[in-house]
């Protein structure tokens, strides 16, 4: 009879553990948080059930923490996600995210007309609603709402 | 250092110093003070008044011009970006005056430049020097800027300088009348702007019937190319164009505003009526942008 086999995620030792990432934005949060040049260990899980979400992703990085703006820039795409600072084996702190006032490069502004979609210039904008997001760009002016909302792919 | 993108980036306060400065040039328009500065002028995209205004109001301020009309003769058209453009003009010359086809390039440029800029136009975005020279004529006609009616005319969706003279009139107790059809409203987040700052408006599709409380007419055309349909097009493109038999029962001192270029939506017969400002509006151009340019250069 042959054995059946696991793959052990073990649990880390440092890091952090990023819950409660629906599970549509997994990759997202990967190329925002720029965690595909990451060279710590780094486990991926997605469509994992969950009550909170339906169905959520869950990111367990090792030997890496994130400081308060790298966090919250993960809020346009995760915004009920909660960072779990781990310390020899011990959750030693929670963190949620929460929408900063401005936002550089993440969002594409969806003016087509907009000097940020024809020149390499990074997006800026300001944050006029947190609730349901409304995103006013620094350079043109418009309004661009989460239904419009497309997040740029990292450099 | 400041630079002006949108005619917000002025306080109410530098406006009205900006206006008794343009009517000084206007008393006395060969002043050299800027003797022995250059001024870019960059028009990525084509213009006549905006560029031979402001280059008329750098020479009688005895400045010296660098610059281009056409981007097509330039590096831009092998492909150099508009940060290396603006980074290298910045290194030439005291001031840049620029127009370009993109939305927000004027605002960018004002973040990378060592030197202030003047936004002559971005796209259908910002035009502020239009808007103070708007300004400068109101004030000159009425003797004042406020508790004015102001009717504007045509197109309200779309007209970058019917937004920008509305954002600025409106920190002077003006009651505004809209005039436009349905498909080219005022759009709701400048009625809201209105509202917020308890500032009256109202709202109108038929032109003859509303134009006899105005002080302004503000003239705007009405573009084919904004209608989705061609049909609503032919309905109403008449139903906007003034003509001089329109203006017997309107008030003496009204005045007829428009940016320009017109095409018929102000008949030629109105051109003759004494009520009839667009021409003089344009020259008011020069005046205006002496002082805005002066202002940034801190003169």
């Amino acid at each position: 009879m042959k054995e059946e086999k696991h793959l052990k995620v073990s649990a880390i030792k440092n890091g952090t553990v990023i819950d409660h990432i629906p599970a549509g934005s997994l990759f997202k949060v990967v190329e925002i948080l720029a965690l595909n040049r990451c060279k710590s260990q780094l486990t991926l899980g997605n469509n994992l059930e969950s009550k909170l979400l339906g169905a959520k992703a869950i990111i367990k990085v090792a030997d890496r923490f994130f400081a308060d703006d790298e966090m919250n820039r993960i809020a346009l795409v995760a915004p009920q996600a909660k960072f779990n600072i781990i310390k020899d084996y011990e959750v030693m702190e929670k963190r949620m995210v929460e929408l900063p006032d401005t936002i550089v490069g993440i969002a594409k502004c969806m003016n087509p007309m907009c000097v940020t979609n024809h020149q390499p210039i990074p997006t800026k904008f300001s944050v006029v609603s947190k609730k349901d997001v409304l995103l006013q760009c620094c350079y043109c002016d418009k309004i661009t709402d989460q239904e419009h909302l497309i997040i740029l792919k990292s450099g | 250092m400041q630079s002006l993108v949108s005619i917000t980036d002025f306080s109410k306060e530098d406006i009205l110093r900006a206006l008794e400065r343009a009517a000084e040039f206007e008393a006395n328009p060969n002043q050299p003070l800027l003797d022995g500065k250059v001024v870019a002028t960059l028009f990525f995209e084509p213009s006549t008044r905006t560029r031979l205004s402001f280059e008329t109001a750098i020479s009688r301020l005895g400045g010296r011009i660098i610059g281009f009309s056409d981007a097509s003769n330039t590096s831009i058209s092998k492909g150099e970006t508009l940060k290396d453009t603006i980074m290298m003009v910045a290194n030439y010359a005291d001031l840049i005056v620029m127009r370009h086809p993109l939305e927000g390039a004027a605002r960018y440029a004002a973040e990378i430049s060592r030197v202030p800029i003047i936004n002559a136009g971005d796209g259908a975005n910002q035009h502020p020097t239009q808007t103070l020279l708007d300004l400068y004529s109101i004030q000159k006609t009425q003797g004042t800027l406020h508790g004015l009616n102001i009717a504007m005319v045509g197109d309200l969706k779309y007209g970058r300088t019917v937004h920008s003279l509305l954002q600025a009139m409106s920190l002077f107790d003006t009651r505004f009348s809209f005039i436009a059809p349905q498909e080219l409203a005022m759009p709701q987040e400048y009625k809201q702007l209105l509202e917020s700052r308890s500032v009256a408006y109202e709202e109108h599709t038929e032109l003859a019937e509303h134009i006899g409380e105005a002080d302004i007419i503000y003239m705007t055309r009405v573009q084919r190319e904004r209608f989705l349909d061609p049909m609503e097009y032919e309905r109403v493109k008449n139903v906007y164009v003034l003509h001089n038999k329109m203006l017997q029962n309107t008030k003496p001192n009204v005045k007829i505003l428009h940016p320009l270029p017109r095409v018929n939506e102000i008949s030629t017969d109105v051109d003759s009526n004494p009520k009839a400002y667009y021409f003089a509006q344009a020259g008011n151009g020069v005046f205006a942008r002496m002082s805005v340019i002066c202002k940034l250069l801190n003169y």
